[in-house]
């Protein structure tokens, strides 16, 4: 196994081109840098991939499927089935007691350094299932207590369970919210479950939309950290998204996650079965680029699934199935604090760099463009074409670089050889992008990439993404380059 | 007069255990089965296990 977690060495190459020097005031803050919070909140978030985009390209978080049983039904979730090759949430290989969930925790960690978030996200409701999840916790708590917890909900039965979210210093939490009208809600909730009842319609989701703003405002009032999650479904809820991120940014959210739904017929769902669409990728970043002035806005999720592993980008719960866990796991803390230094490290390197980068586009003058990168984390450029499982869409203009959203796609190249078939898939992944930085690609499929109009950059390997691409957007659009 | 369990539908989230105000609910063999000494049928109201699970079609009249 392995291979795909992120080595030390990989994001620790001699410096690139745009180290040192100071930093220009308003380039110092990246878009989630320390310089754009207060400092306490900073610190929550600084090692959640989920809760800051900046986070997301050093630290891996695992989700444990104890949560079974839910409260509501929702129109694009099915969660009868499962498929070891579907990503997705509410989508698990097998659940777990909260002992057995102990025990993979401690494997992982022993494993995978960049562990920094254990989340309970289902596959049902985490606080429905509420004597599973904090069993779990206090179960963690005992063999890793720097671990940081979160927990997702759909936010029904939330009020019940503030304060023991709060005994358990859970710092995170997500509320799923898709409407604040309930005769949109009605639309998506089928039924709920509550108080003892099945209740439907217009009812139902005035219910759910009561609970999900109590438990909102209680969290918040606590200093919880509270991220929004929506599923845009196109027809339904597009546009009233705009009125929810109003709705949940007054009660205090700190972070908004639009999400596309995923909608497929093999999947069961209502929606799946009734032809309802999921956005395109250009439908969503147009939300996301309206909603971009509201609570901030996250653009970098996986939609990973209720047992997910791995770096945002990558899944290794294949690789810690139950039947595959120690009986009892050694765990050594070193790797996991020697891997924090060298992130600190890091982080403090890169940010200079995105400074400098910042400064050189503040001279371009062209209209914004977006581009792909094959990155296996730290920031930088550091995959091979083929290899990648899905490219990060970066937006570059005079403002600076932007992390944009991220496009799946499949591995191209499996044993040294290419296939021609996923080539067309890569193809497809890629609308509307013309560029691809990557740390190495094979000739084929560069000629391949420039047949269907898309240039394959192999210039910058290694390099920090912002640097990169600043370097190349300056270059290319008039202004002379400065290297560092 | 209870429910039970089809235990080709049941996916296991144990919802209903939680639920069954007569604790007649229980993990057998990785799915869950209704104890029919213990069902009421919730004695006239709406059976709760049917009302939470997600299933249609899973828990029906035995």
């Amino acid at each position: 196994m392995s291979n795909n977690i992120v080595s030390l060495t990989s994001i620790t190459r001699p410096q690139p081109a745009g180290t040192g020097g100071g930093c220009a005031s308003k380039a110092c803050g990246s878009s989630e840098g320390p310089g754009d919070m207060p400092a306490h909140i900073w610190d929550k978030v600084k090692d959640h991939p989920c809760y800051s985009e900046e986070a997301h390209h050093y630290f891996a978080r695992m989700h444990v499927a104890v949560a079974p049983a839910c409260n509501i039904q929702c129109n694009y979730c099915n969660r009868k089935y499962d498929c070891a090759n579907e990503s997705r949430p509410g989508v698990t290989s097998e659940k777990l007691t909260p002992e057995q969930a102990a025990r993979k925790v401690l494997a992982v960690a022993a494993k995978v350094p960049q562990l920094s978030v254990l989340g309970i996200a289902g596959p049902g409701d985490s606080m429905y299932d509420w004597r599973k999840t904090f069993e779990t916790f206090r179960a963690v708590e005992k063999s890793l207590p720097d671990l940081k917890f979160c927990v997702s909900t759909n936010g029904l039965a939330l009020p019940d369970h503030i304060d023991a979210l709060a005994d358990h210093n859970i710092d995170h939490v997500t509320i799923t919210i898709n409407m604040i009208d309930p005769k949109i809600g009605a639309l998506i909730y089928p039924w709920i479950y509550f108080n003892g009842r099945r209740h439907t319609g217009i009812e139902a989701a005035t219910i759910l939309h009561e609970r999900q703003m109590e438990g909102l405002e209680r969290l918040t009032a606590k200093g919880i950290l509270v991220k929004v999650n929506s599923v845009m479904i196109p027809g339904i809820n597009d546009q009233h998204l705009l009125e929810v991120n109003t709705a949940i940014k007054a009660r205090g959210a700190f972070l908004h996650n639009v999400m596309p739904l995923i909608s497929d017929a093999a999947h069961g769902t209502h929606f799946g079965l009734t032809g309802q669409r999921g956005p395109k990728a250009s439908e969503l970043k147009d939300l996301q680029d309206k909603l971009a002035g509201g609570a901030n806005l996250m653009r970098h999720c996986r939609q990973c699934r209720a047992d997910a592993i791995g770096m945002l980008g990558e899944d290794l719960s294949q690789d810690f199935t139950l039947d595959k866990l120690p009986e009892a796991p050694a765990y050594d803390p070193e790797p996991r604090r020697l891997y924090r230094e060298v992130v600190e490290r890091e982080r403090a390197d890169r940010t200079k760099a995105v400074a400098i980068a910042s400064a050189e586009l503040a001279l371009t003058e062209a209209p914004s463009r977006l581009v792909a990168v094959c990155t296996k984390g730290g920031g930088r450029i550091n995959q091979h074409f083929g290899h990648a499982k899905e490219f990060q869409v970066f937006e570059v203009d005079a403002q600076g670089v932007r992390f944009s959203g991220h496009r799946k796609a499949d591995n191209y190249c499996v044993g040294g050889y290419g296939d021609d078939e996923k080539m067309d898939g890569v193809l497809a992944a890629l609308e509307g992008i013309d560029t691809v930085f990557v740390a190495k690609i094979g000739r084929c499929p560069k000629d391949d990439l420039k047949k269907a109009g898309i240039e394959a950059i192999d210039l910058y390997p290694f390099d920090y993404i912002e640097t990169a691409v600043a370097a190349w957007y300056a270059e290319r659009f008039g202004v002379q380059a400065e290297t560092a | 007069m209870a429910l039970k369990i089809v235990a080709e539908e049941c996916t296991s989230c144990g919802a209903c255990e939680f639920e069954c105000p007569n604790a007649a609910i229980s993990i057998k063999n990785d799915v869950y089965a209704i104890k029919a000494s213990g069902c009421t049928e919730c004695d006239g109201d709406a059976p709760k296990c049917q009302a939470v699970c997600p299933v249609e079609g899973c828990i029906i009249q035995g």
